[in-house]
């Protein structure tokens, strides 16, 4: 269960004590809208340790549960859209400082319910953390990169300047659970938008303890918001949701399809990766300013010149 | 200081209502009937048109053909082949044959030069194509002549230096052509459409099959033989031509690893369904139903010249068109005054005349929705106002149109109607004035009228809309990257932006 790795050592006397001490279990709860909450259903599944015992249970969340998300994320996201680049980066940069800082309990957390290796765990979470470095850099230098001025021909200072979609759908890979959330969620935070992100369903325990970290760093509430529940429940609803601009899916076909033509009614902007083909979330082209661009938009200003 | 009893907000009411009565109306009388002036340069088209596949003009495997009218007379121009889903197949299989042997090991630098040839070759041809482009689609041949085809020609242009420079196009990452692209347009700008699409595809290293609208594929055809005389290597472009079943099957075609399509929304959202499961790119330039804001410090003469170009320009069909004017409440009253002065004297009539402002709707379909929209709009409630010019008795032709008293609910501001219909809204605060300019499943482009340059930036930052132009409007260019947020669609075209669309990061 979680919280049984956590035992404390001190000397004889505690160890005696720890022999007798039931460990407190913790309950998982999803973080929305900066809040833990259960799912408005009361539902919830269970998940099993590496031994195949009951580890613990999780929250099905329902489309009442991801239209909540989505409202929570409204209204965090005009505001975070507004913050500097600056205070992004140190946002994204602090929760990296947390989940650093709780690194062994993050690795825990994806071992003991995955049967990951304890080693290859940590990897993970390292991986984790530099990838939220990187993305914290690029988050007030983006738009050096994917903007410009334009040399038009007319008496126009002409300028092209990057803005974020609004609410982004992500619905992550089940393979790395803890890297693949990362590496498709501070892609899409850096430049403004919100997220309402659906936890891997096979592995969602790292999605509930690294709600437990976006907690404590300084991102407002609203802008994270993760939900664990089954996919074929909620994907009609990611697709179809009008307020969701923008989807970053790694799915099946099926999925695939599906989110495409829920994306067609609403015009939204959708990135959909097969979970056919293995992703390699620790490499470096896992990682990139154009997985930045996929969720920005491009705006174009023809201001006169003139006197 | 003169005592009054005139409540302030009475006082103010009558004093804008004086300044409109004060607007000088612009009345010339017999002057102003000039006699015509029409263009008379060859357009050269011919009598009939195949289709245009692997670099030679080859009949249609169903042997039929349809008519090309001038929207302007009701007459036929040409006849253009139908493709069939046959023939869009031997398309692709020419396109991609040329990707595979030609186009896409040709090196950047080489490639670049076949796109600066096209372009000189437009130039070359400049009257006779936009001759050929206002007889096809009704359009004012000072249009065609000074925007449509220039601007076509500054596209391949522009396009053609990045072929070798794609390396600072898209920094950190190398990157490779798609390999076939399928691309649809639509009848508002033919050979500017058909620019903006074939210019970024070919210069990085894309094959195209294109398929221009049903009732303007006169000037792709005319282009395709320019094609001949550039020498481009056959299949890198090709012509399909048809309606509907012929772009469907374009868009839907297995070997196009890419589709780019201009058009409507809806047509946009059907597209996007039927590729549902397939790994094509997309990118999707589709409606709009832009607000025009004007600021009670504008320069107001310049803003009624910039509302008219903005709704009126090419009939109002354009995707981008200043269809909603917002205009502040202390300045609406004498606006309004000016705007119908204004577009009382515009004239309507023979596209061909050097004269005319206003050419042919496009098509009877399209003449029937603007009459059908209007017609709502009289029967909602808002105010409509025309101007007594005579209309060509043959033709499709439709006056310059303004409805005041619009409110948002109305059809009129919320569709996308695509003719010279322009709804007036008015607002107090800026706030308002985002508010209601942001209240449009649509967001593609915005127009803003004030004196203050920090007003300008403040709302470029707070409209929702892919160009903002600020005391202009309709201003294109392509180094300039164009394209919608939300329903209007997604990717760019032009500017260093709009290249991604057309390679992936290898």
């Amino acid at each position: 269960m979680p919280g049984e790795s956590r035992k404390s050592s001190n000397g004889t006397s505690s160890a005696a004590r720890s022999a007798v001490r039931v460990a407190v279990a913790k309950t998982p709860k999803v973080y929305v809208g900066g809040e833990f909450i259960r799912s408005e259903s009361g539902r919830t599944y269970p998940i099993k340790g590496d031994d195949g015992s009951f580890f613990a249970n999780v929250p099905q969340c329902t489309r009442k549960d991801l239209r909540n998300a989505v409202e929570a994320a409204a209204k965090a996201g005009a505001s975070w859209a507004k913050r500097t680049p600056y205070n992004r980066a140190q946002i994204v940069y602090r929760l990296a400082e947390m989940l650093e800082s709780r690194s062994d309990e993050m690795a825990a957390a994806i071992a003991s319910p995955s049967g990951i290796p304890l080693d290859d765990a940590r990897d993970e979470v390292t991986a984790a953390v530099d990838r939220l470095i990187y993305y914290a850099g690029w988050a007030d230098k983006f738009e050096q990169v994917l903007g410009n001025t334009n040399p038009v021909s007319g008496p126009f200072f002409n300028f092209t300047v990057v803005e974020p979609v609004g609410i982004v759908g992500v619905i992550v890979d089940d393979s790395s659970p803890l890297l693949a959330l990362i590496s498709q969620v501070a892609p899409v935070i850096v430049s403004g938008n919100a997220v309402v992100v659906l936890a891997s369903e096979q592995h969602p325990y790292p999605a509930i303890v690294l709600g437990e970290m976006l907690a404590t760093s300084d991102l407002p509430g609203g802008i994270v918001n993760i939900i664990t529940g089954q996919r074929k429940e909620l994907i009609a609803t990611f697709a179809t949701h009008t307020h969701i601009r923008g989807l970053d899916a790694v799915v099946g076909a099926a999925d695939k399809k599906e989110l495409a033509l829920g994306a067609a009614d609403s015009v939204k902007r959708l990135r959909a990766r097969s979970s056919e083909k293995e992703i390699d979330w620790f490499a470096d082209s896992a990682q990139s300013v154009y997985e930045i661009r996929n969720f920005i938009e491009f705006k174009t200003t023809w201001h006169p010149i003139g006197a | 200081m003169s005592v009054t009893k005139t409540a302030p907000k009475a006082r103010k009411k009558t004093q804008a209502a004086a300044a409109a009565a004060r607007v000088p109306k612009l009345i010339f009388g017999d002057l102003w009937e000039f006699d015509p002036a029409p263009e008379t340069a060859d357009a050269k088209i011919k009598k009939q048109y195949e289709l245009f596949i692997g670099g030679k003009f080859v009949a249609p495997e169903g042997g039929k053909y349809f008519d090309s009218i001038n929207p302007a007379t009701e007459k036929v121009i040409s006849r253009i082949a139908v493709a069939s889903a046959g023939d869009v197949d031997r398309a692709y299989k020419a396109a991609q044959s040329a990707f595979d042997n030609t186009w896409g090991k040709m090196p950047g630098r080489e490639r670049g030069k076949y796109v600066y040839r096209i372009a000189r070759l437009i130039q070359d041809r400049a009257r006779e194509f936009a001759v050929a482009e206002t007889m096809d689609g009704g359009k004012p041949i000072k249009e065609s002549r000074d925007f449509d085809v220039p601007m076509a020609a500054a596209h391949f242009f522009y396009h053609a230096g990045w072929a070798d420079k794609m390396d600072y196009a898209i920094p950190g990452r190398p990157t490779e052509p798609l390999g076939v692209v399928g691309q649809v347009i639509p009848w508002n700008f033919p050979l500017l459409m058909l620019a903006w699409k074939i210019a970024p595809a070919i210069s990085t290293g894309n094959c195209v099959v294109l398929k221009p609208a049903e009732t303007t594929s006169v000037t792709a055809l005319k282009f395709a033989e320019l094609l001949q005389e550039a020498d481009l290597p056959p299949g890198v472009v090709n012509f399909v031509t048809g309606a509907g079943e012929t772009g469907a099957a374009v868009m839907s075609h297995p070997i196009a690893a890419k589709v780019a399509f201009t058009g409507s929304t809806d047509v946009g959202k059907l597209i996007m369904r039927s590729l549902a499961g397939t790994d094509k790119k997309m990118t999707m330039e589709l409606g709009g139903k832009a607000a025009n804001i004007v600021f009670d410090d504008a320069p107001l003469d310049q803003a009624v010249e910039g509302v008219v170009n903005g709704i009126f320009f090419n009939q109002g069909h354009v995707c981008c068109a200043g269809s909603r004017l917002l205009v502040q409440e202390s300045v609406a009253e004498e606006f309004v005054a000016k705007l119908k002065h204004r577009i009382s004297v515009l004239r309507v009539g023979d596209p061909l005349d050097k004269n005319t402002d206003i050419g042919a709707i496009n098509s009877r379909a399209q003449l029937e929705k603007i009459e059908e929209l209007v017609q709502s709009g009289v029967e909602q409630g808002a105010k409509m106002f025309q101007p007594s010019c005579r209309l060509p008795s043959a033709g499709f032709f439709y006056r310059p149109t303004i409805f005041t008293g619009v409110t948002q609910s109305h059809r009129i501001a919320c569709e996308e109607i695509f003719g010279p219909v322009l709804s007036v809204l008015t607002f107090r605060t800026l706030d308002e004035a985002v508010e209601k300019a942001n209240n449009t499943a649509y967001g593609l482009s915005a127009g803003v009228w004030t004196d203050k340059g920090s007003r300008i930036l403040k709302m470029s930052t707070e409209l929702k809309a892919g160009v903002v132009w600020a005391n202009t409007f309709n201003k294109f260019d392509p180094s300039s990257p164009f394209g919608g947020y939300k329903e209007s669609g997604f990717g760019r075209e032009g500017g260093r932006q709009g290249l991604l669309d057309y390679v992936r990061l290898v």
